[in-house]
């Protein structure tokens, strides 16, 4: 006899942003996409408080999209998920998130917007997904 | 440099389901058997570090829990990493180089059979941009798999050519589970799970554990170099289709020219080509011959594993044999260790 | 919506488990099951761990041997619990003890009932008291509680302390 029982491992974790990350979660609940600028002129979106490359802290924040284009895509069967890389108008560097439009229409280089959500609290969902660009 | 000698070598079978050993038990065979491949007994190892993760355990503080195992009390010097056990390993040849202690024991164990490695795996993700959303580690490849196609840099064919080796090879290894034998011709006839990826390009995940036994007498296979690199972690901000990270560490580790065989820690059949790439070397060299992690990938333990069975091949006659081990999201994190006669 | 800055974000973390109790945990709950406590011998040094080890911490080595331990036993330590918690057994006051059950070599740590607080000694004799149900944990020893024996001397356990 194997004696097995269901356990559950919770941690009600808070995260606190520091002033990189948390200008960026306050722009991004009032509507706006925010990345910085590093010391070499990359632009980096979402922002990192450092530049990867260098270690060298970063600069300014930069307005960015709300439209990019699909570096990479990833769809599952439907009524499966669909994932996107998409580097935003400005941006040096791309963002990982949902796709919710059609996956059929999807293929690198793909012109898509970032739709966001109408119940904004400053997290990274505030970004619903991503679109085809009308 | 000290130079260091990996004396022995064991490894647990790696089960599909749990093996029913709790962790010291677990660890008390595994280190058992590697000492007795050494030749040694516990009371020659001056330093001793485990590689596991609490969360793939299901358990806070299991790998202390599993220090009953190596007959920890009264107290040994010893240490431990939430990693894979490649990096106790790597913490092990360190602890050589202080001087004062001539043999180490590294060693991994982990589970997956107790919950989720992809929910764990999905909750190291960067906690402000990326773990929120909830991709799995699948779809995560499945993106840098698509790089590399739209790159021009492989086809599915690769992908499912690396699956049907992989499978051959491990169903010759006794301590990989057997896998359905897959042709690449079949593999690319079944539906994708996360386009362009199918089911099969992904691991076999299984229980177990490993131990290497290191030494500064030259009683087995040596050390020629060894070395672990970073990138950065947001898939975004770097270039999917090669690893930087492989190639510093590798140059570090003393370089590839004459590595005749590569024990390579690849999770999806997609990232087998970046790793080789990065190396500069081909499939004119013999890759994984255990099967590697694609058919047996045990948590924190496949790239401990990598280093083992390069080491075997040592024994068995290969002239330089380089193991690779990976940490991290897409290849982010990367340790080289290149093995000659000694 | 707030005009405040965004400084935190709740980032709870959930993972869900079917965890195995591993064999020699197996044995050792099963036995539970008829009323019987057993404890786990190292080959090598002979001690006796209860609650089961697998392996013994101090050889090194898989303890094979598995024996029936208690009912009875002796309190090594003792603690009293005056304040109230989410899934007491007990009402307050009560004593938690390390216990070290008889044949075995390492202190349990359990709850020891039917005893006024005031009354808790070190070397006091007490048995195992069981559930109405028996279930496959170590709470279905409910408590302890004093079995009438005489106190034992301090000597004769300050080796498990």
């Amino acid at each position: 006899m194997e004696l097995t029982s269901p356990f559950t491992l919770e941690y009600a974790y808070k995260r606190s942003l520091g002033p990189v990350l948390s200008r960026f979660f306050t722009a991004l609940r009032d509507g706006r996409l925010e990345g910085v600028r590093t010391a070499t002129g990359r632009v980096l979106f979402p922002p990192l408080e450092y530049d990867p490359d260098t270690g060298e802290d970063v600069g300014e924040p930069v307005e960015v999209g709300p439209g990019g284009v699909v570096t990479a895509w990833t769809a599952a069967p439907p009524p499966g998920e669909a994932w996107v890389l998409v580097r935003l108008d400005g941006a040096d560097t791309a963002m990982l998130h949902r796709f919710t439009g059609d996956p059929a229409s999807l293929e690198t280089g793909l012109r898509v917007t970032a739709r966001l959500a109408e119940q904004r609290v400053g997290f990274i969902t505030d970004i619903a997904g991503f679109e085809v660009e009308a | 440099m000290r130079p260091v000698y990996v004396a022995g070598f064991a490894e647990l079978p790696h089960l599909l389901q749990d093996n029913l050993l709790d962790e010291p038990e677990m660890v008390q065979r595994v280190t058992a058997a590697a000492l007795a491949d050494a030749g040694l007994g516990r009371d020659d190892v001056g330093f001793t570090c485990s590689g596991s993760n609490d969360y793939v355990m299901g358990r806070p503080f299991s790998f202390a829990t599993a220090l009953d195992g190596l007959g920890a009390w009264p107290p040994i010097r010893e240490s431990h990493v939430e990693m894979d056990g490649a990096w106790a390993l790597y913490e092990a040849w360190v602890r050589l180089q202080h001087g004062d202690v001539d043999v180490a024991l590294a060693y991994g164990f982990g589970k997956s059979s107790l919950g989720s490695v992809e929910a764990v795996r999905t909750l190291e993700l960067d906690p402000y941009s990326l773990a929120p959303l909830g991709i799995g580690p699948l779809p995560l490849a499945a993106l840098q798999a698509r790089a590399l196609l739209d790159a021009g840099l492989a086809t599915e064919a690769d992908f499912a050519a690396v699956v049907e080796r992989s499978r051959r090879d491990g169903n010759r290894n006794h301590t990989a589970p057997m896998t359905e034998a897959m042709s690449a011709a079949h593999a690319l006839t079944l539906p994708y799970i996360s386009s362009p990826l199918r089911g099969h390009d992904g691991p076999v995940r299984t229980d177990g554990a490993a131990a290497i036994v290191l030494s500064t007498e030259p009683v087995g296979p040596r050390i020629a170099g060894i070395s672990h690199c970073i990138d950065a972690h947001q898939p975004g901000f770097r270039d999917l289709t090669v690893s930087r990270s492989i190639a510093t560490a590798a140059a570090a580790a003393g370089g590839t020219s004459g590595v005749d065989v590569v024990e390579l820690h690849v999770e999806y059949s997609s990232q087998e080509g970046i790793v080789l790439r990065a190396l500069g070397l081909d499939s004119s060299v013999s890759v994984s011959p255990s099967g590697g992690a694609l058919v047996a990938n045990t948590p924190m333990v496949a790239g401990l594993c990598r280093i083992g069975h390069a080491a075997n091949a040592v024994r068995g006659g290969a002239k330089r044999a380089l193991a690779h081990a990976t940490s991290g999201p897409l290849l982010q994190h990367n340790l080289i260790c290149i093995l000659e006669p000694a | 919506m707030s005009d405040d800055p965004v400084t935190r974000f709740k980032a709870p973390v959930r993972l869900d488990y079917t965890v195995t109790a591993g064999s020699v945990t197996a044995d050792f709950l099963r036995e539970i099951l008829k009323g019987r406590l057993v404890g786990r011998r190292c080959p090598d040094c002979r001690c006796v761990y209860l609650p089961p080890r697998s392996a013994c911490p101090t050889c090194g080595v898989i303890t094979t041997e598995q024996i029936e331990v208690g009912p009875n036993g002796t309190v090594t330590t003792f603690s009293v619990i005056r304040f109230p918690f989410e899934g007491q057994v007990l009402e307050p006051p009560y004593a938690c003890a390390h216990v070290l059950v008889d044949g075995t070599d390492t202190p349990l740590l359990h709850i020891v009932g039917n005893c006024d607080v005031d009354d808790m000694r070190m070397g006091m004799r007490v048995r195992a008291v069981w559930a109405e149900e028996l279930k496959p944990t170590l709470a279905s020893v409910r408590y302890f509680e004093p079995n009438g024996e005489p106190d034992v001397t301090y000597d004769s356990f300050s080796g498990h302390v």
